[in-house]
This record gives structure tokens, sequence and C-alpha cells, in this order.
């Protein structure tokens, strides 16, 4: 016969498998090590140091499905000494990178706005790769509302 | 379906000003991590890449991921250096490609 301890106990076994089952174990990491490994893919395992890099973005996000953003380079982007790619990432997303921009000399500005999906509160990362090899990069924190990846009927 | 594309470049600009683009490609971007409400997963179907050509010239390029927006929208800079066509080309999975072409008058 079944006691009530023992009842309890397997009640209690199959909750914690269930949520084992559904989330990864240490998704912090997994995420972390998803976005290391996204910047080292553009990086080439170079340093990449703060500063030079404006990145423009709402701190407080009502909707991470559409997220305007901008991103300015300080560049004086002649042939000797212009950005040769940006590029943006979200910390908290399955797959962190969100655009690899290419640009050159003729761009005459280092400038590039677009719009990302921000699943969920985090670090936004934008890294310029500069003519020299250099890499810098600026990182702002939002706080998003509403996650992008949860819409209406398809969660 | 028909791919919708919009551009928006100066009709005319000054030789060695620096013009602003932008461009709109009307798509799902489809990111591969949503789930029906069956819970199918709906295959990944997004746009990769994007090519800007100034009189045959690669000025800009771009590689998208899934963490774009919908309707994935591109502003950048160039210089306008001489009349002519900028072309635009978008790719990307299942096939799809997209172009447009605006025309610039330089004085």
């Amino acid at each position: 016969m079944t006691t009530r301890r023992g009842f309890l106990l397997a009640l209690g076994s199959i909750a914690a498998g269930d949520a084992l089952a559904q989330l990864p174990p240490n998704i912090a990491a997994l995420r972390q090590a998803a976005l290391d490994e996204g910047v080292r893919k553009v990086t080439g395992g170079a340093q990449v140091r703060p500063g030079k890099v404006k990145l423009d973005i709402p701190p407080l996000i009502d909707n991470g499905n559409t997220v305007p953003l901008t991103v300015t380079v300080e560049s004086p982007m002649t042939e000797a000494d212009h950005v040769k790619a940006i590029h943006v990432f979200t910390e908290k997303n399955p797959q962190p990178f969100v655009i690899g921009a290419h640009l050159g000399p003729r761009a005459g500005r280092a400038k590039l706005a677009t719009r990302a999906r921000i699943a969920d509160t985090g670090k936004v990362i934008a890294i310029a790769e500069m003519s020299d090899g250099s890499f810098w990069s600026d990182t702002v924190s939002v706080v998003v509302t509403l996650s992008a990846c949860l819409e209406d009927g398809l969660i | 379906m028909a791919a919708r594309v919009v551009v928006n470049v100066p009709a005319t600009a000054k030789r060695g000003e620096v013009i602003e683009i932008r461009t709109l490609a009307g798509h799902e971007m489809e990111t591969g991590f949503r789930r029906t409400d069956r819970g199918v997963l709906i295959p990944r179907d997004i746009i990769t890449r994007f090519v800007c050509t100034y009189n045959g010239v690669e000025v800009f390029s771009a590689d998208l991921h899934p963490a774009m927006a919908a309707n994935p929208l591109i502003s950048f800079t160039t210089i306008a250096t001489e009349s002519g066509t900028l072309e635009f080309k978008w790719t990307g999975d299942n096939g799809y490609s997209a172009t447009q072409s605006a025309a610039i008058n330089v004085t």
C-alpha cells in the first residue's frame, strides 16, 4: 500500500523530472557560451575594447519583436582608416547574432540603423572592426517587457 | 509570392555628399524557434544576405540572422560619387531573391 509520505515523495520527483525535461540545464551558461562563440567568430579571438562605438537603443522596450537601433562609430572613414564591419549581438536570444554589416571608405560615415528582435532583458552589444584590425564595442543594458518569440497564439 | 521591397534614395545629390539610404524588405523572417498551437516547429525562413552596389561596385553588404525583426529595415550611408544607379539585392532561405534599383543624379 502506498503511504502518504511515499506518495508525496513520488509526486515531488515527477515534478522535478518534468522541470528538468523542459528547461535545459544551466541556460544562462549556455547563452553566455553562444554569445562568446558568436563574438569569437567575428573577432577571431582579438581583444575587444570599449569605446569609439555608440549604440543607440531605447533602454525600456515594450515590444521585443521590433526594436529600432542605431550604431555609429567614430572614424574619419578614409582609405587608410575606416570601419570595415559593424556587428550587433544580443545576450539573451537563442541565437545572439543580429546583423553583420560590411562597409568601407565609400560609406562616408560609419552609421547603421536597423531593427532587431530581443528575447529578454539583458545586454545588447555592438562591435566595430577597424581597418587596422582593432575591435571596439559598446554595450547597452535594455529592459524588455514583451519578449520576442512569444507571439499571439504561437507560444 | 512576389517580393515586396522598398528603397529610399535621394534623387539628386551634390558630388561628395554623404547620402543616407533606407531599405525595407517585406518578409516574415521566421526564426525557426516558434511552434504552432499544435506544437509543430515552424521551419526557419529568413533573408540571409543584403548587398548594395553603386554603378556595379559593392558599397555595402550585410549578413542577416534570425534575430533581425520581421520586414528587415537596413539604413546606411554612402558618398555620392557620380550619377548612375544603385542596385539592391536580398537573398535568403528557400530560394528567396529580390532586387530593386534606384537612379541618382549627382551634380
